[in-house]
């Protein structure tokens, strides 16, 4: 077999499930997202309704600020916290075997559903919640605080809480890679601890900071349990909306809101790999 | 006859409680209402009964396709004994059920559908219509369905989808809602409820008597709505009507406008922080009630129990301005023919001939036959779910879990007290379309 051949081999199983299961759909959504449709039926036409439709109401350029916003915030919270976790991980933890362990607890969360992970909150957040009782006992408030449950900091906690992982585990394995004679050089040549973590860990941890964000990015734009759970259904997200057509049957709308929704992450996903270029830093 | 003569009330009695000592009192057998065929046809003096005698009718399966309320195996199992041919049940719910019905309605043969579907449904060949003469129990379901008429003759609410409105086809291919009554009926209605808004009576710290309720100041922050666009905008239309905002010509089928002011009321509602939570579970309903998050919310009548089984207090409110009435129905799909239909009109006679009704009763749902579903309650059970009066006995569901202590009634009292005070029915609107996407804009606002 010629060696183009066998390169063919290794990247059609691949290109198979992409093309079966993303690209197809893709193209069928674009497709649909032109037809017209009354109460129950679709019907084949081009017609730009439903993105017009889609583009005018305010709904979705407030159900599209929303999103970015919880995503924004939770990608900040996220990078921080996961890339001091990675720190200790790697730099301080000197034992293999504690390190091994310590990953494997943050691990431990994954084995159950986002679904329980999400639902859980709400008994331990609820108005006559464990934590509102346990404020109460001590005397710090009077009354149950409301803001916990069925709102924005719900909604930011759970995200924090299911996604940190997701930053913690390329940045961990970004910051692995880095050589501890660089860091050693660092000390020698008089850099302070934080001049050695601007200069030599955080630049050779791009990539795993590219990648985590990527993943919590595209994992808070694309969510609908969280925030429909978390917030009591009080904050739509982009695929709640889109959820809400389908429901009523309204399938070219539904496919108008899921082609913009992949251009808009597409884009941005695009405008994250310019400031970091994801492959040749993987090749390296 | 049926290979399945020779069932006894003892394998009966496995599944259904009590029906045994019940039947022993009765004069009229339940055998004979379930072999409603052959000489029993005649004793109980109907005609027109069909008679499926082929030797392959135990090879014909119906499947039954159905809400999780109604598509209970007990009532399968029951059905394939009692009947000599099997029924086979499948749990598809709402958007799905009705995507599948419009999709691949050859997939099932029976459609168990909210009545008002059919606006999505008839004109779609998607289902037949029934003949009545091929219906046992039409005479004696309630005129709420067959006349748009409570018993004592006042006229029923029309507003919404009116299960009357569209309970009549034009010809047997069902293709047309007919005026008034005509010899064929879309399907046949199998349940039917009357809801109102569930209340937490301890935490309210005061009476609670009408719709207006719902949006009071007084619940800020402590009100629920279910997050669905038919339901949950006609539970508010009724809150706002009641409380003097706006007036409506048909709350359950608003004009753009109506549907514009109330979506704009329902935002600065929303604004003011009245809402704790929208559900859109059974699940999620029950658990906003029993940790307090929430004192008064729209509800389903089960899930007020549910509440009360966990030994905290929940009533299914009666309000001044009256109940939101639903129903289901049961139709054949269009390919269903031949011996395979005679089967569905079969099983069709014998869902309503109790033992469903039962079972469906013991969830706090009715039955617009109640004669029929009386002979397979207990006396206790009819007397708390249909009478109104205080349960003589625990009360259980139909898999046996206690619903209810002995000694209380049930919420809003008797069968016509609740379902002879309907204002509108769950409804499918003519702006449907438009609903939705207001509705998309008040969830996010």
């Amino acid at each position: 077999m010629s060696p183009q051949a066998v390169s063919w081999l290794q990247v059609s199983p691949l290109a198979v499930v992409l093309v079966v299961l993303f690209a197809l759909p893709t193209v069928l959504f674009l497709v649909v997202s032109f037809f017209d449709y009354d109460r129950t039926g679709i019907y084949p036409a081009f017609i730009f309704d439903n993105y017009r439709d889609l583009l005018t109401t305010p709904a979705t350029i407030r159900v599209y600020v929303s999103s970015l916003r919880f995503a924004v915030i939770v990608w900040a919270i996220t990078l921080v916290l996961g890339f001091f976790l990675a720190h200790f991980l790697i730099f301080h933890v000197r034992s293999g075997v504690t390190r091994a362990v310590l990953f494997v607890l943050c691990a431990i969360p994954f084995l159950t559903s986002g679904i329980i992970r999400t639902i859980a909150w709400i008994p331990f957040l609820g108005r006559n919640g464990a934590f509102n009782q346990i404020l109460i006992k001590l005397n710090v408030i009077a009354h149950p605080l409301d803001f916990l449950l069925f709102s924005d900091f719900a909604v930011i906690l759970t995200y924090v809480h299911l996604f940190t992982l997701l930053m913690v585990g390329p940045i961990a394995n970004a910051m692995s890679k880095i050589d501890p004679a660089l860091l050693e050089a660092a000390r020698d040549a008089g850099a302070s601890r934080f001049r050695t973590m601007v200069e030599v860990i955080i630049p050779l941890s791009k990539t795993g900071i590219a990648l985590g964000s990527l993943l919590v990015f595209t994992q808070v734009m694309g969510d609908y349990f969280v925030v429909k759970t978390m917030s009591g259904g009080q904050s739509a997200s982009i695929v709640s909306a889109l959820s809400t057509e389908i429901q009523a049957m309204q399938y070219p709308p539904a496919s108008a809101n899921a082609m913009v929704l992949v251009i808009f992450v597409a884009i941005m996903v695009a405008g994250m790999m310019r400031v970091v270029d994801v492959r040749k830093e993987l090749a390296s | 006859m049926p290979a399945n003569t020779a069932q006894d009330e003892t394998t009966l009695g496995d599944t259904t409680r009590g029906i045994k000592s019940r039947k022993r009192n009765r004069g009229l057998s339940r055998r004979n209402l379930l072999r409603g065929a052959g000489a029993a046809a005649g004793l109980v003096g109907l005609k027109g009964f069909p008679t499926v005698w082929a030797q392959n009718i135990k090879d014909v399966t119906l499947l039954h396709a159905g809400p999780p309320v109604s598509a209970i195996q007990q009532i399968a199992d029951q059905a394939t004994k009692d009947l000599g041919f099997t029924v086979k049940m499948q749990l598809v719910q709402s958007a799905d059920m009705l995507n599948r019905l419009l999709s691949q309605s050859s997939a099932m043969d029976v459609a168990d559908i909210s009545i008002p579907y059919l606006k999505y449904l008839v004109g779609r060949n998607v289902l037949q219509a029934v003949p009545v003469s091929k219906y046992k129990y039409w005479s004696q379901t309630i005129p709420l369905f067959t006349k748009g008429e409570y018993p004592d003759g006042r006229k029923v609410s029309l507003q919404g989808t009116a299960p009357y409105s569209v309970q009549y086809a034009t010809g047997p291919d069902g293709q047309k809602f007919a005026d008034g009554p005509s010899e064929w009926l879309t399907g046949i209605p199998t349940f039917t409820n009357a809801d109102t808004l569930g209340i937490r009576p301890d935490l309210t710290g005061r009476p609670i008597t009408s719709w207006a309720d719902l949006i009071s100041p007084d619940f800020k922050g402590k009100a629920a709505l279910q997050d669905n666009p038919a339901i949950g905008v006609i539970d508010v239309a009724m809150a706002v009507e009641a409380r003097g905002d706006l007036k409506y010509a048909n709350k359950g089928n608003m004009t753009r406008d109506e549907i514009d002011k109330t979506v704009a009321l329902m935002m600065d509602i929303k604004k003011s922080g009245q809402f704790r939570s929208f559900w859109a579970s059974f699940d999620q309903s029950v658990n906003l009630m029993a940790s307090g998050e929430v004192v008064i919310q729209s509800m389903w009548s089960p899930a007020v129990t549910a509440v009360r089984t966990r030994g905290i207090p929940c009533t299914f409110q009666p309000l001044k301005e009256g109940y939101r009435g639903w129903g289901y129905l049961l139709a054949p799909m269009q390919h269903v023919s031949d011996l395979k239909l005679d089967c569905f009109y079969e099983y069709m006679n014998w869902y309503m001939s109790g033992f469903p009704g039962a079972v469906i009763a013991r969830e706090g749902y009715y039955s617009p036959v109640p004669e029929t579903t009386k002979k397979f309650l207990t006396q206790a059970e009819w007397d708390y779910w249909y009478d109104g009066k205080p349960a003589a006995t625990d009360i259980t569901d139909p898999f046996g879990k206690l619903m209810e202590k002995a000694g209380r009634s049930r919420d809003g009292g008797a069968f016509w007290e609740r379902m002879g005070n309907i204002a509108v029915w769950n409804a499918v609107m003519d702006e449907d379309r438009y609903l939705t996407r207001r509705w998309n804009e008040f969830i996010t606002s």
